[in-house]
């Protein structure tokens, strides 16, 4: 159990936190000919773009409103309607999302009325799904972002439909990496089951090379495979942050859902397996009773070395409750836990204290530390604290495969467990002639004993 | 605002930008700034612009007033490199909340001010307005001046929020806050008759210092570079200097201008990028330093500096001209670079099959046209798919571009190397025009092209 503290500084230095609408963007980015947009300066796009062309090494398709100052205080309308059109005459999208900022929030637009009078202006729009996510860059961070855009896509999308028994729907967190929902679509599709995956960064980002080049995204879910998410048996939300779209889900279209708040560590997925076997009434496949043997003898071969680490993580919450908790599990003590906003995983974290924070907050809790896991922008403070480092979460900017680094599955917790238990092997500590020296008496008692040698 | 929508009419109607001075009156009075079209609009903002001109001064810190999104998406994304102090690579921001946007966020400032004075005690504090703050009416200027007097340090308000316009206006709005708060407001401790000013270059992957040994070996000394690897003490004296170099598209022309205005320091618009136009620009900065006092014999030192090095440079490339003979180059990159390194591709023997024109002047245009003949392809805009289907029909050997095309060529099998500012490589100088043909070389002969290119053995139609 945590207490959670909120940083008091003015300044935030070395952020952690990403904002609310390229978390957006990223789920947008999951879905099959589909063009995100974002409602606001072209700066916020650029950045947006650069961030996730440096993660990925893919091409991104992320178009902008191009707001100036007069724009913005008309009014974002013409602008809205501009792009949209002229997105459309391009490139011919199944779906665009728009993502406002914060400069169009300040200014107080009111995109869904754009909607509607853009969709009557403009009948060639009726089949391009058209997708509104509030998204200030002021409040929350990635993680709300991309929750809060999977809500909209399904509350937009989605449709009741007659229940087919074996198709489930999966809402990943924006924590998971392409290998990650590569690894849970296989696990489901083990049993029997037809999962459909939204947003699914496997089919858009994985790095493949395609045929054409189209300006908008080349993969991903299907515009038509979210409308029937309604007709699956079951939804299955990975992350706390998925719970409030799982929820729309259920509203809309009555799909029950189960959340699995994480997916590393063994008794996280002998939960996921389990609950798999029993919806499907196919026992687990001798394939994964391999893996999760394999599993456990990683712990076994493992736990030596991770045992008493003092382990520093910053990370968004899901994460953080994934990483976080899963280290805890191995025997490291979670030291310092620094994250980027509200969660109710915060509180039950294995810590004395989760601080929504920055990188300096972190950097500070560190020392001391045998381990700092956070995204690539930790590279500076695990330098100058001299201690080892991995690098999780988004962006990856200075490392290959960013997208394809798993870390769910029993097949990924076994991967991590070599891949840090490694790392804390490096770092064993060499011991020398004068590791052990003798503790100082007290002054008193040495004279004393030097009196009775005389 | 008010102010700041002065600055930009002056900073557009600048009178030493070629663009400029081929418009009429009414045209200039219009403003540069194209027209961004909404949903088909690629590239940085005002903001942007600001920051990569003014962040490579590399011991002060840089403080981004505003929401996360303006530095949390986006700080240390540059190579700009410090030969000592790494706090510009820090990132600052007030990270401002809905309720600082409801009542205004210039306390929020003022403390973040004090907080970085008391923990990293910089020479400086640059303060760098953004949408939201500038929307809300935050006077950054006002809170800037406040805390200088209350801390007893300079702290630059740098106005330039992105919806001011485009990253090129950002440039300029950046070199302003030096002339109106920086330069001119401290003394070197010494001058000398060879000073120099360079406008304009950010030693991206360390560059500069392919340049600086020849300028030292000449007894010239850069006073202030503005930006790379500078230090606020030696912007602060860039006034002192006797002559100044601008280099990059023009991006400081206003900078350079009005140096020579306030200043009386005459200045040239050179290149570092390729071996004739090195040695042009030592040429032309030893001849105006001689009339600005400077020992007569610094022109002959230089040439003999010049025909050594060139001589040494071309040795090097040698090697490399049988290779890339008759390889074709598509070249798309911004405004001048573009023709700098084109006599050096074409002198190892290569072809250049297109280049952008996006950027460029049309006086670039000319010169480029001089350079390549007519057969050479200029693209004003080329959408990645026509992009992709030239690379696709194997029209170029390679492709050299910014990092925004870099999967176009690369999904298209295509060797490809970054010529602008993310690069890991250095190019500058007659050392960087060595390691740029050493690159494209290593890029083309790379074994994987064979490789990729190939069809999996069940696809039927073999090679592709």
């Amino acid at each position: 159990m945590a207490t959670v503290t909120t940083s008091k500084k003015a300044c935030a230095v070395n952020p952690l936190k990403m904002s609310q609408p390229i978390g957006a963007a990223l789920a947008f980015l999951g879905l099959d000919k589909c063009m995100p947009l974002l409602h606001g300066s072209q700066g916020c796009t650029a950045f947006g773009l650069v961030l996730f062309v440096r993660h990925f090494r893919e091409t991104i398709p992320l178009q902008t409103t191009a707001m100036n100052e007069v724009t913005t205080i008309l009014g974002g309308m013409d602008n809205i309607e501009q792009a949209i059109v002229n997105i459309y005459n391009r490139a011919q999208p199944d779906i665009i999302g728009i993502c406002s900022t914060g400069l169009t929030e300040t200014k107080g637009d009111d995109v869904d009325g754009f909607l509607k009078l853009i969709r009557r202006k403009h009948p060639e729009l009726a089949d391009t799904a058209l997708v509104y996510v509030p998204t200030p860059d002021y409040l929350g961070a990635f993680q709300d972002g991309w929750a809060k855009a999977v809500t909209a896509m399904v509350e937009t999308v989605c449709e009741p439909a007659p229940k087919t028994c074996w198709q489930v729907n999966i809402l990943p967190g924006c924590h998971l990496s392409v290998a990650d929902i590569e690894e849970l679509r296989e696990i489901v599709e083990s049993f029997g089951l037809l999962p459909i995956v939204a947003p699914d960064l496997s089919g858009s980002l994985d790095g493949h090379i395609p045929e054409t080049f189209l300006p908008t995204t080349l993969g991903g879910t299907k515009v038509s495979q979210i409308k029937q998410m309604g007709g699956s048996a079951m939804t299955l939300a990975i992350g706390e942050q998925m719970r409030p779209a799982a929820e729309a889900l259920e509203a809309k279209t009555g799909v029950p859902y189960r959340l699995f708040d994480r997916l590393t560590g063994l008794a996280a997925n002998d939960a996921l397996l389990d609950f798999l076997s029993e919806l499907s009434g196919t026992p687990v496949p001798t394939k994964y009773r391999r893996q999760r043997s394999q599993l456990v003898d990683a712990m076994l071969d493992g736990h030596f070395f991770f045992g008493g680490k003092k382990v520093a993580v910053g990370a968004e919450p899901d994460l953080l409750w994934q990483i976080g908790s899963w280290l805890a599990e191995m025997g490291c003590e979670i030291e310092a836990a620094v994250t980027t906003t509200h969660s109710p995983l915060l509180e039950k974290m294995p810590a004395a204290e989760v601080l929504i924070g920055d990188l300096e907050d972190l950097e500070n809790r560190a020392a001391g530390c045998d381990l700092l896991v956070t995204h690539s922008h930790g590279r500076q403070a695990a330098a100058r604290l001299d201690i080892p480092f991995v690098r999780m979460g988004l962006p990856l900017f200075d490392r290959l495969g960013a997208a394809h680094k798993l870390s769910i599955g029993y097949r990924g917790t076994r991967d991590l467990v070599f891949e840090i238990g490694n790392l804390f092997i490096d770092h064993l500590p060499e011991h020398h002639p004068d590791s052990w020296p003798l503790t100082r008496e007290p002054a008193g008692e040495r004279h004393a004993q030097a009196d009775t040698c005389h | 605002m008010g102010a700041l929508k002065e600055k930009i009419i002056r900073v557009m109607e600048e009178p030493a930008c070629p663009t400029n001075q081929g418009k009429s009156d009414k045209e200039r009075k219009k403003g540069c700034g194209k027209q961004l079209t909404p949903g088909a609009a690629a590239g940085g903002c005002a903001f942007d612009g600001a920051k990569i001109a003014l962040q490579p001064i590399v011991d002060v810190a840089h403080l981004v007033h505003g929401p996360i999104a303006c530095e949390g998406n986006a700080w240390d994304n540059r190579h700009a490199a410090s030969s000592g102090p790494k706090l510009y690579r820090t990132g600052f921001t007030t990270d401002i909340g809905e309720l600082d946007v409801i009542y205004g966020a210039e306390k929020r400032l003022f403390k973040a001010i004090r907080e970085i004075i008391e923990k990293y005690d910089p020479p400086a504090v640059f303060v760098y307005q953004t949408c939201v703050t500038a929307l809300i009416g935050d006077d950054i200027e006002v809170v800037c001046k406040r805390a200088a007097e209350k801390f007893g340090k300079p702290v630059i308000p740098v106005n330039a929020p992105g919806f001011a316009g485009s990253k090129n206006l950002g440039n300029k709005l950046g070199g302003e806050a030096l002339l109106d708060y920086v330069i001119g407001t401290e003394e070197p401790e010494f001058t000398t008759p060879c000073d120099i000013n360079i406008y304009g270059e950010y030693n991206l992957a360390g560059e500069l210092w392919q340049v600086t040994p020849l300028l030292e070996h000449l007894g010239i000394r850069i006073l202030a570079n503005i930006s790379g690897d500078a230090r606020y003490h030696d912007v602060a004296c860039a006034h002192r200097a006797r002559i100044g170099m601008m280099v990059c598209s023009r991006a400081l022309v206003n900078l350079a201008r009005k140096m020579e205005e306030r200043y009386a320091i005459p200045w040239f618009e050179g290149s570092f990028y390729g071996i004739g136009d090195t040695s042009e620009s030592l040429r032309k900065i030893a001849q105006m330093l001689v009339e600005r006092g400077a020992p007569a014999d610094l022109p002959a030192r230089t040439g003999a500096l010049i025909a050594r090095e060139e001589a040494r440079a071309w040795a090097r490339l040698e090697p490399y001209k049988q290779r890339l003979q008759g390889k074709r180059v598509l070249l798309f990159t911004g405004g001048v670079k573009s023709w700098s390194v084109v006599s050096a591709l074409q002198e190892v023997g290569m072809v250049i099959t297109g280049t952008s024109t996006k950027k460029s002047t049309a006086e670039d245009k000319t010169r480029i046209k001089e350079i390549m003949g007519d057969d050479a392809h200029m693209f004003d805009e080329l959408p990645p798919r026509e992009m992709y289907r030239i690379l696709k029909d194997a029209q170029a050997d390679i492709m050299l571009s910014g990092g925004r095309s870099q999967f176009v060529a690369l999904k298209a099998k295509t060797p490809w190397l970054d010529i602008n500012q993310e690069r890991h490589h250095a190019y500058a100088g007659y050392e960087g025009m060595v390691e740029l043909v050493k690159q494209i070389d290593k890029a083309i002969y790379n074994p994987i092209w064979e490789q990729v290119r190939r069809s999996a053995p069940w696809e039927l139609n073999g090679e592709e």
